[in-house]
Order: C-alpha cells, then structure tokens, then sequence
C-alpha cells in the first residue's frame, strides 16, 4: 500500500534524534490518534542548520519525518514554512488517503518548533500561527465509520 | 513468507480443494433439479450438513448454509430481534464483539432495540454472574462472543449459556475464531444459535453457517427459491458447502494433538518475548485464550511500524493499531480491556497456524527485539519515560 519511496524512508529513517541545545522544538500529536511527532531544530542566521526528529507512529507518520527533516535541512525559515504536508507527500510519491492525517503531522511539527523559536527570540514570523493545543483531544468518533 | 496471521484468515488444505473442485466442474448440477447429476450434489450437501451438525452436537436441520460469519452474526441478531419484539426489546452482548455483532448492535438500536454492551475484566472476560444481573423481563437475546479474535480469551460460554436458559432468554455465540479450534457441544453448553466461518479452519472464504436450535423461529433471510428449507433462499454453493464440511471435520481430527502443539509454540513465543522485550504486556487471558493466539502491546511504539519491519524480513502478523484500520482510535477491544491509548496502538497480534514450525517462531524471536529497539529508539515517548526515571 506504500510507495517504495515512503518504505525507504522508513526502513532506513534519517535525521532521528534529539538537539541538546536546540533553537526550536516542536511536538505535535497525542497518543490517542496514534502519532506523535517531535521535532528539535537549529537555526543560524535564520537558516534551518539541522533538522532531527522522534516520531511515535506508524510507517506514513515515521517516512514524513524523515521527508520533512530533509527538506528542511538549509531552508530560510521563510521557505521551510511554504513546505506543506502536501509537498512532503509528493516527495514521498504519495501516502495512501487513510494516511494523509500523519503527513499533516510532519507540517504542523515543523511549525511548531519554528513557533517555539520565534517565542524564545521575541521574533515574529510572518505567516506563523500558533501551533494548536497538543493536549487537545480530537473529537469523539463512533466505530461506526 | 511465514505467516503469522491464521486469525486473519487461513489458506486452504489441499484435501479441501479436492474435495472442492469437482463441484466446479463436472458435478455442476443444481441441487433443485431431479436428474441425477443433480441429486448427486444434494447428496454432498446434504452430507455437509451431517458433518457440521454432527461436529457440533447438533441435527441436520439445525444447520443453515451462509456466505459466512458476518451474514450469520447479521441474520442471528436482527432475526431474532425481528421474531421476538413483541416480547422484548433488550439485547445483552458485550464490549469485545467482532464488528459484524457490535455493528448490527449498533443498526438495532437505531431501530428502538435497546443493548447492553457489557465490560469485560483486564483479560477481556465477562462472567456469567454479570450476565445474569444484566438480564431484564424483555430481555430476548444474549450474544457473547466464544473467543474473541484480537486477543484470544475464551469466554465461560456454558456457564453463559446456563445462566440464559434459566431466564428463558436465547443465546447466540459468534464462534467464528472457536470452530475448528475448541470441541464445541451446543446442547451442553445451551447453545441456541451459532455463527462459524470456513475460512478461519482451513475451508474456502465466502461460505459459513449458522446453527439454529430447532424450535426458534427466525424469518427467512433471503426470499427466493426456497433453499435451506426456505430460510435462505438461492442456489446452494456446493464446493464452498463442501469445502467447509470437510474442512471442519479435518480440523476436529487428532484435535488434541494439533493444540498441544500449537500450545506449545505460542507459549514458546510469549515466554521468549517475555524474556527478550522490557516494557511489554500480553493482552488477552493467559490461561482462557486460544490455542494459537499471541498478542502483545509494546510500550512507546506503534504497531504498524512494527508490522512493516516485520513485514520487511517476510513475517506476517497483524495489529491493533489505529493507523491500521484507517480510523484514529485504536482497537475496541483493547481499550475495553482498560489499556491506555499508547499501548492499544502498540499491539501485535499472532496467531499461529497447524504448518507453523519451532524454526519459524525462534526466527521471529530473534528478530523480533532489535524491531522493537529500532523503533523504541525514535519514540518521544521512550525520550520522555528514559528522561523521568534516569
Ligand atoms: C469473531 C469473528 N466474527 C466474525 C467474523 C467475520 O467472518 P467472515 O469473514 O466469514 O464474514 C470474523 C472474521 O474476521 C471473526 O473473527
Ligand atoms: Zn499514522
């Protein structure tokens, strides 16, 4: 049901681990979806230096952490927030619909550490919101879907 | 490939798809004609029927060929919630159904049925004592799940059963991971209705039957040409009929034999993972749990990551991870069972077959707790437990 593009960025994920001192941390998700994304950054000059992750989830949310770090990797924080979910899913020749949901992990991690880093400087960056509670529970579903 | 997945469903024996194929071909013949080619075929099915009924204590007539578990589970409940609504409108069942009883529970309900669904304990049991507290004067239907198929707990199904005949209420089973597996005897354990599936011992897939004690009216489920004795209309599937029956009666021979074998593997399994993986739970009852079922959350991961490495190196297994089934909560039955989020969407399931070997379980033994480190290695949340307790 992968592509083998997204096998390949799982099997053989890049980029995991954490930054002792790093400039921006991100963590997205909860345990009740089943993905859980952090990412830890490190800005110079406003350039993304390096990108690292840890990621609770499943082969989608594991292969667009990698993708995400990736592309990540040298971007002006300007460019790195045009990167959407949608772009890591088409470096990653697609994700299955059902899986759509942890690619969007990946942009909103990534948004996430680059708010935590405005916040520590007292920057503002254009275009970034404030990530959304990640305590927050997603709505009550039935079985029946 | 080794496949851990038998729950999943099984292939078919070789000695199954013999006794299949000349129903494909050359005994074509429709059961309803007169001519001898087609008599020949109400023979086998007629035949077929003796086999189930016989596999399972029961008669002949009894038994009502369907295209399998989830057509049964379907027609018991809403045939008997159909047949008895003027007496009542409860139904009992619990927490831990498969989703073809769980899912007509729920369109019942949505036609005025009111359902108890009840808990079950950490090891996915109901006791026959909350059943009974949970019978009401309108109550018409009790259906308990023989051996659930996430976590393999048997459920005290004759107690079950003695309990609703006390009360003079009906008791249906799905026992579709049960048959084949476990002896079952409808009359000892007050049996009223009972759902089975070819495909989960051996048989073809599409084909299952219900039993139905004599004396229990439902309606007919399918309208037409007054096949199955009027019940389930429609030309009869003779190779799947006959596949199942020889399937089944394959499956109940040298029973014991095969279990302690199979016992033996799967305790082999939960021991060496035991041994070799900190930080992990079987889930399901250690004792009361089918012979070839296996299921463990592994703290701080995910399942379906788990599957694909797995996957990766040919061992098939499945999980009860949310991003598995293409909803965002994970397993009912493990959160029934109490688990946390994080650790029902940490499960694995395998569930070993007659063709598994000590080899293939050491293989996966083997392989099994580097994965398991690999994925712990890149979890925030096994960043987080390592960082309070260091
Ligand atoms: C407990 C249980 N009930 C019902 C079913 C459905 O059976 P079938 O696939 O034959 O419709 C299954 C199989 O997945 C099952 O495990
Ligand atoms: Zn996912």
């Amino acid at each position: 049901m992968y592509s083998e593009k997204v096998i390949d960025c799982f099997m053989n994920p890049k980029n995991i681990g954490e930054i002792e001192d790093a400039d921006g941390v991100g963590t997205v998700g909860n345990p009740r979806c089943g993905d859980i994304m952090k990412i830890y950054l490190k800005i110079e000059d406003n350039i993304i230096t390096e990108a690292k992750f840890k990621t609770f989830g499943c082969g989608a949310a594991i292969a667009t952490s990698t993708m995400m770090t990736q592309m990540v990797q040298g971007k002006s924080i300007t460019e790195a927030l045009k990167i959407t979910d949608q772009a890591v899913a088409e470096a990653l020749d697609g994700l299955p619909p059902v899986k759509m949901h942890c690619s969007c992990l990946a942009e909103r991690a990534l948004q996430a550490a680059l708010w935590d880093y405005a916040q520590k400087n007292q920057l503002t960056i254009e275009g970034l919101k404030p990530p959304e509670s990640t305590t927050e529970e997603p709505e009550e579903k039935s079985i029946e879907e | 490939m080794i496949y851990f997945d038998h729950a999943a469903t099984t292939p078919v024996k070789p000695e199954v798809l013999e006794a299949m194929l000349p129903y494909f071909s050359e005994k074509y013949g429709n059961a309803s004609s007169v001519y001898k080619l087609a008599q020949e075929n109400k023979k086998a099915i007629d035949n077929a029927r003796r086999v189930v009924a016989q596999l399972l204590g029961a008669q002949p007539n009894e038994i009502f060929f369907t295209s399998g578990g989830t057509e049964s589970d379907n027609w018991a409940l809403r045939g008997i919630a159909s047949s008895l609504k003027e007496k009542g409108n409860h139904l009992i069942t619990t927490k831990i159904e498969h989703h073809a009883v769980l899912h007509t529970c729920q369109y019942l309900e949505s036609q005025g049925f009111e359902v108890t669904y009840l808990d079950v304990d950490e090891n996915g049991l109901v006791t026959a004592e909350q059943v009974a507290k949970a019978i009401k004067t309108d109550t018409i239907l009790i259906s308990i799940i023989y051996a659930n198929n996430e976590i393999g707990t048997i459920m005290p199904i004759a107690e079950i059963g003695k309990v609703a005949k006390e009360h003079g209420v009906i008791f249906h089973t799905d026992a579709v991971q049960a048959v084949g597996q476990i002896p079952i005897d409808v009359n000892r354990q007050h049996i009223d209705l009972l759902s089975l599936s070819g495909h989960k011992f051996y048989g073809p897939k599409g084909i299952g039957a219900l039993y139905l004690r004599r004396g229990i009216k439902i309606p007919s489920l399918l309208h037409g040409g007054g096949q199955e004795r009027g019940r389930r209309a429609g030309t009869e599937n003779v190779p799947g009929i006959v596949g199942l029956a020889t399937a089944m009666d394959l499956a109940y021979q040298n029973l014991e034999r095969k279990n302690t074998k199979i016992k033996a593997l799967r305790d082999q399994l939960i021991n060496g993972i035991y041994k070799r993986i900190p930080f992990c739970r079987l889930n399901g009852h250690r004792e009361q749990r089918l012979p070839n079922n296996v299921n463990f959350s592994f703290d701080f991961i995910e399942g379906e990551s788990l599957l694909l490495l797995l996957d990766f190196e040919g061992i098939a297994a499945s999980s009860g991870s949310a991003c598995t089934s293409g909803s965002l909560d994970p397993s009912h039955v493990l959160l029934a069972l109490g688990l946390p989020h994080e650790q029902a969407h940490g499960s694995i399931r395998f569930t070993l077959g007659e063709d598994n070997t000590r080899e293939e379980v050491d293989l996966l033994l083997e392989k099994l707790p580097p994965f398991v480190q690999k994925l712990r290695a890149m979890s925030p949340l096994y960043e987080d437990f390592l960082r309070k307790h260091s």
